[in-house]
């Protein structure tokens, strides 16, 4: 078994490491405090190629594999998570769902802007009255012709009103079963009738986007119909498959965030004429969040790998995320811990880890979603049946050519 | 006109150098990264590039953990690299180094401009740019911080050197080696497409005997020694405003006798 990360993953990780040191980390404090997006952080990831890292090369993107991206998530996430989030919208639950999904011509309309970084994308699944309740969404798509009409709302959608282009779900069959009378299309912000707004307030991301779309009587081509009619709910679920990786990597690199962080402070910070990292419970805290850095990078290599391999990953994926983001909330809550008082202000940077660690427990699946999941694999209560679109194994030769 | 970048591997600059009582030095698990300051003279080398340079060659000497540094400054733009390795440059120093690649610039085609960076973390001497010049019988302009103008056609450069006394603005015929300071430029990152491309590239060994240089002494080290470390007090002057805490350094350090 070789764990060992090849040259090229490697060096894109240190890229976007250096991007994110460089250019985010000084100033993402007073983005923070400003509940503000800085307006150089998405047209300088395009410019670098991190908005299309994992699509293929004739699809404008770069070419590289998907455990690449989970190690440009954790890159991200190291310097401040509303980084990550854009990744989980623009690539996870969009872009991906396009290569898996789209047609050919879908693909040339939308994912090649979205792979060169000329147009954002965002992910509308979730409504106001319904999360992790998903196929019970009330959204409505009603064909007419060659277009649909749609209408509803959109809750929490990250980069509301920074994306271009969403993946949104709506019920297109009062009549089915729930999950069976959904179908994915993909809007643009533009579109009459599509209006969108960010929430403040938030606990948070708050340097990030995170708002909601308004869709009343959007006429859509049904061109842009992502799926069949009626598979929207397995369109949905599969980008999560895609989303809730990028999470989970995200949420890796926060818990190395923190560790990293507290181990600085521990070795600088006296009491009782000693630096605090000679105490052995300020160790034990530094040890467990080791630990977590540890499984948690490998649970999500794992699922990278097997997206390379064409391999099903909803379980591993699931397990992943879950695990991640949990150990990211408890690595956040002992490094502010650690530094004490000052962890209790935004003087230290652990204060936003562990704000910005709350969010990613409850979206793309709460924590109690994950573990019913995973409680239902292990009782042999869950499949994973064969999709119409699989997500396409990672082919270097495919994926390279120009 | 070609561009040669002359570059070398160096621990990372957070690493920690130990010396230990045998002489050896080590840093641990810490990464070898190309010098930091030579990316500022591959970033130079593309803008001159972009300036009508016709190509660039990045160019080591080193063993195989140096290709990593020569794949750094491909994945950044430049257009191919060589490494110079061999038994008899093991333990080399800057006269040693600079000879073999004086030696390995010579034999790239129409080389216009040598860059350097202006030293390297490591040994830190800034020597390596001015002997490759003397090697070469060519004019080596020092710690460079612009390129005014530059004619490849007419074979001219003007340079702005950083000084302490001052800048200077210089000018020189072509061919020359420069070494530049960090004012001179920001470095890009390498791009993925940049990443991808230095990873399938073929990188040439040019060994002693390639470069004609058979038979030259190889360098022994007769004592290697960490330098004294000093124990320094840090004291921070704080102030409600910059000019405050000016007055209050410049108070401290004329009471210091510092000046």
């Amino acid at each position: 078994m070789d764990f060992a990360l090849n040259e090229e993953q490697q060096q894109a990780a240190e890229m976007v490491r250096r991007f994110a040191q460089t250019e985010i980390e000084p100033t993402i404090g007073e983005w923070d405090r400003r509940q503000e997006m800085s307006p150089d952080v998405l047209p300088r990831m395009g410019e670098l190629g991190i908005l299309g890292i994992c699509l293929p090369v004739r699809y404008g993107g770069q070419g590289f594999d998907y455990v690449t991206l989970g190690l440009v998530c954790e890159e991200l996430e190291r310097v401040d998570t509303t980084l990550r989030v854009i990744m989980s919208v623009h690539m996870g639950l969009c872009s991906l769902t396009i290569l898996q999904w789209g047609t050919e011509e879908q693909k040339k309309r939308f994912l090649i802007p979205q792979a060169q970084g000329k147009e954002y994308a965002g992910f509308g699944l979730t409504e106001p009255g319904h999360g992790s309740d998903a196929a019970n969404i009330r959204a409505t798509a009603r064909r007419e012709g060659d277009t649909y009409i749609l209408n509803g709302e959109k809750m929490w959608i990250s980069l509301a009103t920074k994306a271009h282009n969403f993946l949104v779900v709506a019920r297109t069959d009062p009549n089915a079963k729930p999950s069976a009378g959904l179908t994915a299309f993909m809007i643009t912000s533009d579109m009459k009738g599509v209006t969108t707004g960010d929430i403040h307030g938030k606990l948070g991301v708050r340097a990030g986007s995170t708002g909601w779309i308004a869709m009343q009587d959007v006429e859509v081509p049904a061109a842009y119909r992502i799926g069949e009619e009626g598979e929207g709910f397995k369109v949905a679920m599969s980008a999560l498959d895609n989303g809730r990786y990028t999470v989970g990597a995200g949420a890796t690199g926060l818990i190395r965030a923190c560790l990293e962080e507290s181990v600085a402070y521990a070795k600088q910070r006296e009491t009782f004429g000693v630096p605090i990292a000679q105490h052995q419970l300020i160790q034990q805290k530094l040890g467990y969040m080791s630990l977590w850095y540890d499984t948690a990078r490998l649970l999500c290599l794992r699922a990278g790998w097997m997206k390379n391999q064409g391999l099903r990953n909803t379980r591993e994926t699931s397990q992943a995320k879950w695990y991640a983001t949990d150990h990211s909330v408890m690595a956040a809550l002992e490094a502010v811990q650690i530094h004490g008082a000052y962890g209790f202000s935004d003087e230290y940077k652990v204060e936003r880890y562990l704000r910005n660690s709350k969010g990613a427990v409850i979206y793309e699946g709460t924590s109690e979603i994950h573990q019913l999941m995973q409680a239902a694999y292990a009782l042999g209560e869950r499949t994973d049946g064969k999709l119409r679109c699989e997500l396409p194994a990672y082919d270097t030769e495919a994926w390279q050519t120009e | 006109m070609r561009i040669v970048v002359c570059t070398k591997e160096t621990p990372d600059t957070a690493a920690k150098v130990e010396v230990s009582a045998d002489g050896s030095v080590s840093w641990g698990d810490a990464p070898l990264v190309i010098n930091p300051w030579d990316e500022y003279a591959v970033e130079e080398a593309l803008q001159l590039k972009d300036r009508g340079a016709s190509g660039i060659t990045v160019l080591a000497a080193g063993t195989e953990v140096t290709r990593d540094a020569l794949r750094h400054a491909l994945a950044m733009g430049c257009d191919d690299a060589v490494l110079v390795d061999d038994p008899t440059l093991e333990q080399a120093d800057t006269l040693l180094v600079s000879k073999a690649l004086a030696a390995a610039v010579r034999k790239v085609d129409d080389v216009g401009i040598v860059l350097c960076g202006r030293t390297t973390t490591d040994g830190g001497s800034g020597l390596t740019p001015v002997q490759i010049g003397r090697w070469l019988g060519w004019s080596t302009l020092t710690y460079v911080s612009r390129v005014l103008a530059v004619d490849f056609a007419a074979g001219k450069i003007t340079v702005e050197r950083l000084l302490e006394e001052g800048r200077q603005v210089v000018e020189s015929p072509l061919p020359v080696v420069i070494s530049v300071v960090k004012e001179i430029n920001e470095p890009r990152y390498p791009s993925f497409m940049g990443i991808r491309k230095a990873g399938k590239a073929e990188i040439p060994v040019w060994s002693a005997a390639d470069l004609g240089l058979e038979g030259v002494a190889q360098v022994q080290w007769g004592a290697v020694s960490a330098p004294v470390t000093r124990d320094v007090q840090c004291e921070m002057i704080t102030a409600v405003s910059v000019e405050e805490a000016a007055d209050r350094l410049a108070e401290k350090l004329i009471a210091d006798k510092v000046v």
